[in-house]
């Protein structure tokens, strides 16, 4: 195929998809699936589950994640660029066309009183979203003991007005995995060293198990 | 306007977890600046999840294009607002895409990077939890931090419990998730009821 024909259907493909597709993030994953890989097979299976990982796993919208990568590997950097402007422009239009006159909807009684109501709506809305992501995370202390102290945390700085801002607790999260993995390494490394067994000799048999259970624990944990 | 596409660049940086991954930090920067209420806010994002696209940048646009209105003036200011925002979003996640497709195809799969991420994560599950608290406390009870008088909305707790119970009833009935735009259609007609009808109440 010409690359110059590759680029507008990318375009086209995902400009589709940023038109018709409501609900953000994992619906519009799902449709990207559909579209690409099932109807178009520019990418087979394995790879968009591949490239689902690294959308999650990097910073920014999902979408733009995933047709950025399916863009390149499609057709090299033009192809990225002119899959994720494909996904933005529908946004930028719609949006923008809505933030023209929104003053001025906003302004009339009854549409305030529908937003008041909507407020409560969207504080459940993001609580629900929340929520479904904690399931989807694996369930073991780690992941519940620091999910709970930062959504503590932060609704305790907010209310005695701390400024403390999410970067640092994303930093600092980013940090604890880190040290916890070293740890684990460090611990299981001891293991097998003939210092470290004389250790264990020495403190008797429980210490043995322990360290001999710790670190497949941590190691399961960290495979979620 | 160099502020709104710096602040939306970090944004666009900092925002693992999607379009609520990004709501903490959003709704911090965005109240720091003093550019939207969190009354506004609530409503921009009701928007941005009832219109296409994706919610992330949905919001960029949106909050670009009332700031860019509000400093430039005119449909041009709003347009450069958001397109300015927009790009500054976008840029970091694409950049970040095209290295790892490009170059380091196998990034992700080294321990280290692994155990990171297995940091963050429940890490951005607390923040948009954390936010969702915070926002209900000043939503219902009306205070942002301790010192301020409490405002009691009955009216905003009943809504939330009212779309709690369609939530769950529906997913008991009809085995299916309700859409989000359902609910924010339905809660924007007990708005109504409530504050409009109900109002002398």
């Amino acid at each position: 195929m010409k690359k110059s024909k590759m680029f507008f259907l990318l375009f086209i493909t995902m400009f589709k998809i940023g038109l018709f597709t409501f609900g953000g993030g994992y619906a519009m994953v799902s449709v990207i699936e559909r579209e690409l890989v099932e109807k178009k097979k520019w990418v087979n299976h394995e790879e968009f589950l591949n490239i689902l990982a690294i959308a999650e796993s990097t910073p920014g919208p999902h979408a733009v994640n995933t047709s950025t990568y399916i863009g390149y590997k499609c057709a090299g950097f033009f192809g990225a660029f002119f899959a994720t402007l494909g996904v933005v422009l529908p946004s930028l239009i719609i949006i923008f066309c809505i933030s023209l006159f929104f003053d001025k909807f906003m302004s009339l009684t009854y549409v305030r009183y529908a937003f008041y109501g909507i407020s409560a709506c969207v504080v459940f809305l993001i609580l629900s979203a929340g929520i479904k992501l904690f399931k989807h995370l694996k369930f073991n202390i780690f992941n519940t003991v620091i999910a709970v102290i930062v959504a503590v945390l932060m609704v305790t700085f907010s209310l005695l007005s701390i400024g403390f801002s999410s970067i640092y607790f994303i930093i600092i999260g980013g940090g604890i995995g880190l040290i916890f993995y070293l740890i684990t390494l460090f611990v299981s490394l001891k293991k097998f060293k003939p210092k470290g067994e004389k250790l264990i000799f020495d403190n008797g048999s429980i210490v043995k198990k322990e360290l001999n259970k710790t670190p497949e624990e941590k190691e399961s944990e960290k495979d979620a | 306007m160099l502020d709104l596409f710096l602040t939306f660049l970090k944004i666009g940086t900092v925002s693992f977890g999607g379009g609520y991954g990004m709501i903490s930090v959003l709704s911090e920067e965005v109240i720091k600046h003093g550019w939207l209420s969190e009354q506004q806010l609530l409503s921009f994002i009701a928007v941005s999840e009832s219109t296409p696209g994706p919610v992330a940048i949905n919001m960029a646009t949106f909050i670009g294009a009332s700031q860019g209105g509000a400093i430039i003036g005119g449909v041009f200011g709003s347009l450069l607002g958001a397109i300015l925002a927009t790009l500054a979003v976008v840029l970091p996640a694409f950049i970040i895409i095209l290295v790892i497709a490009a170059l380091i195809r196998g990034v992700l799969k080294y321990a280290g990077v692994q155990a990171v991420l297995a940091g963050i994560r429940p890490v951005v599950i607390g923040l948009i939890i954390g936010t969702a608290i915070n926002l209900f406390i000043s939503v219902v009870i009306g205070v942002s931090k301790v010192t301020d008088t409490p405002n009691f909305d009955w009216r905003a707790l009943t809504i939330f419990f009212l779309i709690v119970a369609v939530y769950f009833s529906s997913s008991l009935i009809f085995k299916k998730k309700i859409s989000p735009i359902l609910l924010i259609l339905i809660s924007a007609f007990l708005g109504i009821v409530f504050y409009g009808f109900l109002g002398f109440l």
